[in-house]
């Protein structure tokens, strides 16, 4: 009993868990078809690309890992989350492609500009949506959904104004790939980890996480203990803002086009159940990246296993918005209070049975 | 049972919070047409025993006698205690800024039309009765915003008393009011009292004690020290028996004269610093290897004074010299990278950081000064950890336990540990040995002796006068905001200081 | 004493004054497209006759200090149920109004009781509830559904009620009287029994009190949650009576329908003076919002040139701007303290 409720407590417990959970239904659901049971497991090379549910799920789980680790950030140092980045994923789409394939022109095989300054603009216009959000949080002192509940709206309706309301094709094979393949790897897969990498070195090299978590748990105190809350605050809403950007990098290269109205759609309920789902307390405070990053590829196997069952994209929303409320009320104070008198009663009434 | 005249008698309360014993056997009387101030510092556990009576807090022992009720009372809620008649006006104005005067006064039990809906005109109407009644000039139509502190102050007052009540308890309501509106406050005050209300006024201004009350109930460390008519207990003896001191016995304790200091090169240097709402102007200079002492009651601009110099609360007018060099400080890490530090008096709120570990508490600062760039490595970060917990000999599990876990006096220390990382020229400590256990407080004064022998200034703040007589080389004295005086070493005695916090008439 | 305009009425003030302006603007640089006709404002108020419901029930929770994004897909889901339950279930049409006012019912008392009694963050409550309601849009049906079956509906949705004056000539020289439908007399209803419901009832006055202060609101001995509870249902039955209204003009229930509803509902409040903070604002500002957002749309509309999307970026520009004109006037506030 004891050991179980060590183990329950562990900060890994609920998205390992989870990812197991989902796992064994996948090994059932094999079974009740009549496949191998470890079909989810297997990878094999068909085509000379690596194939298989395990890299799907790792390939198709790209952008919700991005964007939870900017989430993440956000999440602890505010208290509050980034609902826009959904549609700054969106915005990336139409800001890229429409450079990449001049202003007004919806089908192109070249590019009108370079692709790098295509990236490189949309990243930025990313980063600049991450300022505008952070400076209205930090510096207005306006509350973080309703701040970034601006661009929620607006960034999708400025990507649609540079795609003229059209979705804007780039039949590139280089910029195909960031959504493809190199060699026998899905290069998702590979830009995923490299961001993981980095926001790891980062963590671990700069006093970041720190500075965070100290501003996020305690506003005060951190100040005259010598941090700049607000620019703190600033800071993780720019970083959110890029992740959004990356996401939107890999997201529209994978169908090569600015598809304005669909790019990103939903993703903020991903990203913010991510960080949930992850461990971490949507109230802010302390934080756990690879719970979060593991809560990112949950959902994505989550949505695999949804679809292999015959739920499709439209109607997955249900299921993820049931989990995120199941979470927030087992997370939420009258709920602990509530636990905790049912497990003394629970005690009492034991000791009653043994007396 | 009640004896004639007494509207409400507590007696031996007991309360602890864990760990602490917030009230061992307190008592309090009231009588009807009474205005009794409850007195005491920091941690005495005056609010501790009103939320006791209002129902806040569940008391653990003891008993409350109400007039109109046969046995004793327990209040679930506050709700219930203003049903029996005891009604309590915050410091805080617990009122709704955005309804009208009259919703204010009547909200929760409004008129009603027969439809079941609100009656404003008889709302108004009754409202404007209990002004004038109350002799406030208020357009009871207008919101509540449009007023100043003081009248909304009032106007709380008016909702409470209008709700039949025996007792009226008034929290610190003076804090954020300037000398007129206090007065405005008092005569409204002695109305009530000659319709036979009871009053219990707890504040930390002395003179408005002696300008308003007829009886003192005066608390220390959550017991009662005594009950007094005001006659009885001039300034000085109330001073006394709050720090807990017998006015006939006031031993002198003092070190060793260290010398004087002000030989030593001047590391900081005040003039007309100020805050508004906070602090007065005033002068301070501060030399190398000094501890000087900020004395004065709770509330008198002891703490509101280190924050301007820190930086905590930025300074509306003067000048800063550190080490002869005039300097603008706008924010905590400004100052620190002058080599200053502070200690808040409020550990909880502005000290540690709850969810991080002991170690990630001590280094804190010390990385704040590096950037972010800059991360302290880990090695570094435990050594730094390992070696304030073996010399401050902190107990805590392991240098990774979460710093709430802690108990008040480690907690303290971890603190401490922080801003010596940091090894500061100037620190300030604000009330370090509150709330934590004798030794740990010997061990702290043993530390700021030894800090400033090393060369480092000090400010040391307190509520416990012995303590800064042994530790400091200079005193000054705040009252209500402002600082009226400095001590030297020499005159520095229980009695002086005492008197200098009194002060007024001190030797009636 | 005379009454000073405070920084509230001032917001409030500043609404009206940029209706106005923009109208007329309208008025003047759209005159030869008819801008100017009294129908072109109807139309306005009968695209926007849901919103306006939807926005009453928003103002009510914005009131309290809260906020629910979740109407725009419950808005969607009520449609579809009405649009299926038509086509599909063959309910009787007003049997499926109850049943979605039902829903909308149970809807709010879910939200409400995490909120309230849970004290979960009203955003991530709503935010859950927005991508559950817009998920079953596409669990009852992943199509489109036109609705043309149903008699009642068809006849509701085609009412016109005509307006005695302010009539114009076409090209064809036949008399255009102008003409209001069913749903506006609905949602000018829900405006005006929601006013006095905010105005005259103990109930309306504890959500300003709650919004104003909510520790002096329960130190008062008003009783908080229930209110809070309240408010919730009461804004998800309006939106649900929006929801009614809205598939009167669609005549359709569509996965992908009203989207951003709540992006319209929440500015038009804010718009409307109502503080994010709660504790100000009526649901005439809001009425005032609605239009201003209709009159952006009906602008970009009659330009013609102009893609939709320039509505959506209008009406989150000025959401801004009065969010951030809200952060400014408080900071001044508190530093007048």
């Amino acid at each position: 009993m004891s050991s179980l409720k060590k183990l329950t407590q562990k900060r890994l417990f609920l998205p390992v868990f989870s990812m197991i959970l989902v796992m064994l239904i996948n090994v059932v659901y094999d079974v009740a078809c009549g496949n191998a049971p470890f079909t989810f497991f297997t990878i094999t090379i068909k085509n000379g690309v690596l194939y298989g549910r395990l890299i799907d799920i790792l390939n198709r789980g790209t952008e919700a890992a991005i964007l939870a680790i900017g989430m993440t950030l956000v999440v602890s140092s505010s208290a509050g989350t980034d609902i826009s980045v959904g549609s700054v994923m969106s915005l990336y789409g139409g800001m890229c492609c429409m450079l990449l394939a001049g202003y007004g022109n919806t089908n192109v095989s070249n590019y009108a500009v370079p692709l790098i300054v295509g990236i490189g603009a949309g990243l930025l216009t990313a980063c600049v949506c991450g300022l505008f959000n952070g400076f209205l949080v930090a510096y207005m002192n306006i509350q973080p959904m309703v701040a970034t509940l601006i661009l929620w709206s607006a960034g999708r309706a400025i990507g649609l104004l540079l795609c003229n309301s059209q979705i804007v094709y780039v039949r590139v094979p280089s910029f195909q790939k960031i959504g493809a393949y190199v060699g026998f790897m899905p290069t998702p897969i590979i830009i995923a980890a490299i961001c993981i990498l980095i926001a790891s070195l980062v963590l671990k090299f700069t006093a970041l996480g720190t500075y965070i978590q100290s501003v996020g748990i305690n506003k005060k105190a951190s100040r005259i203990a010598g941090f700049n809350s607000a620019k703190i605050i600033l800071l993780c809403y720019v970083i959110c803002g890029l992740c959004a950007g990356l996401a939107g990098m890999v997201a529209t290269s994978r169908i090569y086009s600015a598809d304005t109205n669909n790019i990103g759609l939903n993703m903020e309920l991903d990203a913010i159940l991510a960080v949930a789902l992850g461990g971490n307390s949507l109230g802010g405070g302390k934080f756990n990246l690879a719970g979060s990053l593991i809560g990112a590829y949950t959902i994505q196997a989550i949505d695999t296993t949804l679809l292999a069952l015959g739920v499709s994209t439209a109607q997955s929303p249900v299921f993820k918005a049931i989990v995120v409320i199941l979470i927030v009320v087992i997370q939420s104070e009258p709920a602990k209070d509530f636990f905790k008198k049912l497990g003394k009663k629970r005690a009492m009434a034991k000791g009653a049975t043994q007396a | 049972m009640l004896e004639a005249g007494v509207v409400l008698k507590m007696q031996g309360i007991c309360m602890t919070f864990p760990g602490v014993k917030a009230l061992d056997q307190a008592c309090l009387t009231l009588r009807k047409g009474e205005i009794r101030a409850l007195m005491g510092e920091n941690g005495a556990g005056k609010s501790t025993l009103i939320k006791c009576l209002t129902g806040v807090n569940k008391f653990e022992a003891g008993e409350i006698y109400l007039e109109g009720f046969d046995g004793p009372i327990v209040n679930k809620d506050t709700m219930d205690a203003q049903n029996k008649g005891i009604a309590t006006v915050y410091q805080e104005v617990n009122l709704c800024p955005n309804l009208s005067v009259a919703e204010n006064l009547y909200i929760g039990r409004e008129p009603l039309t027969k439809l079941g809906t609100v009656n404003r005109k008889a709302m108004n109407k009754q409202a404007e009765d209990l002004m004038r009644e109350l002799e406030l000039d208020v357009d009871v139509t207008r919101n509540l915003e449009d007023y100043s502190l003081a009248l909304q102050q009032m106007i709380a007052i008016a909702r409470a008393v209008d709700m039949d009540s025996k007792v009226l308890i008034l929290d610190e309501p003076t804090s954020s009011l300037d000398d007129r509106e206090v007065e405005k406050l008092f005569v409204m005050m002695r109305r009530l009292k000659e319709k036979g209300v009871g009053i219990i006024f707890v504040t930390h201004f002395l003179e408005q004690v002696y300008a308003v009350c007829d009886a003192i109930t005066v608390l220390r460390n959550g017991q009662l020290v005594g009950e007094y008519d005001i006659a009885d207990l001039p300034r000085v003896k109330l001073v006394a028996a709050m720090m807990g001191k017998d006015f006939d016995d006031l031993a002198s304790i003092k070190k060793e004269g260290s010398g004087d200091k002000r030989k030593e090169p001047m590391v900081i240097e005040a003039k007309g610093l100020s805050h508004a709402g906070t602090i007065k102007p005033f002068d301070l200079d501060i030399h190398k290897g000094e501890v000087i002492g900020l004395t004065g009651l709770l509330g008198s601009g002891r703490s509101e004074l280190a924050r301007v110099i820190y930086g905590a609360d930025r300074n509306q007018t003067g000048t800063l010299k550190v080490n002869g060099k005039e300097v603008k400080i706008k924010n905590p890490i400004d100052a620190m990278n002058l080599g200053m530090g502070l200690l808040p008096d409020d550990r909880k709120a502005e000290g540690i950081i709850g969810d991080l570990s002991v170690r990630e508490n001590i280094i804190l600062a010390l990385q704040a000064k590096a950037g972010i760039m800059k991360r302290i490595p880990m090695a570094k970060q435990i050594e730094i950890a390992d070696k304030y917990i073996e010399m401050l000999q902190i107990k805590t599990a392991s240098r990774e336990t979460l710093i709430k876990q802690l108990s008040g006096g480690n907690q303290q220390k971890v603190i401490l540990a922080r801003w010596l990382a940091t090894d500061p020229d100037f620190l300030i400590l604000d009330e370090p040995t509150r709330g934590i256990d004798i030794g740990t407080k010997t061990e702290i004064q043993k530390l700021v002796l030894k800090l400033a022998d090393e060369g480092k200034s000090l400010i040391f703040i307190s509520s416990e006068i012995e303590e800064m007589l042994r530790t400091c080389n200079r005193m000054a004295v705040l009252r209500d905001g402002a600082k009226v005086g400095e001590i030297e070493e020499a005159d520095m005695n229980q009695m002086s200081v005492m008197k200098a916090i009194a002060g007024g008439d001190s030797n009636e | 004493m005379k009454k000073k305009i405070n920084s509230n009425s001032l917001l409030l003030l500043i609404t009206v004054v940029l209706f106005i302006v923009m109208y007329a603007g309208g008025c003047i640089i759209y005159s030869a497209k008819g801008f100017t006709h009294l129908q072109t404002f109807l139309n306005i108020l009968i695209n926007n006759a849901g919103l306006i419901c939807i926005a009453s029930g928003m103002t009510c929770v914005m009131l309290t200090g809260g906020i629910d994004i979740s109407v725009g897909s419950l808005v969607a889901m009520d449609c579809m149920i009405l649009a299926v339950g038509i086509e599909q279930w063959g309910w009787s049409s007003p049997m499926l109004m109850l049943f979605v006012l039902v829903i909308g019912l149970v809807f709010g008392l879910v939200q409400g009781f995490c909120i309230a009694y849970l004290d979960i963050q009203p955003f991530i409550v709503t935010m859950a509830g927005m991508f559950f309601a817009r998920g079953m849009t596409a669990v009852i049906c992943r199509n489109q559904v036109s609705i043309v079956s149903d008699k009642i509906f068809t006849t509701l949705s085609s009412l016109k009620i005509t307006i005695p004056f302010g009539g114009y000539m076409n090209k064809k020289g036949v008399m255009q009287m102008p003409y209001l439908r069913v749903t506006v007399i609905v949602a000018l209803i829900v405006v005006v029994l929601i006013y006095l419901m905010l105005k005259y009832t103990k109930f309306g006055r504890s959500i300003y009190a709650i919004g104003g202060n909510q520790q002096s609101a329960t130190l008062m001995g008003l009783n908080v949650k229930k209110t809070k509870l309240k408010v919730y249902v009461l804004a998800s039955f309006l939106t649900s009576i929006g929801g009614i209204c809205y598939c009167l003009n669609t005549m359709a229930g569509t996965t992908q329908q009203a989207l951003g509803l709540e992006m319209d509902a929440i500015s038009s409040a804010v718009i409307g003076g109502t503080l994010l903070t709660g504790g100000v604002g009526n649901v005439f500002g809001s009425l005032v919002g609605v239009l201003i957002n209709g009159t952006i749309s009906a602008l970009v509309k009659t330009n013609g040139k102009l893609i939709s999307s320039w509505s959506n970026i209008i009406t989150a520009i000025l959401l801004c701007f009065f969010i951030i004109l809200q952060s400014v006037f408080a900071k001044i506030k508190d530093s007048k303290k």
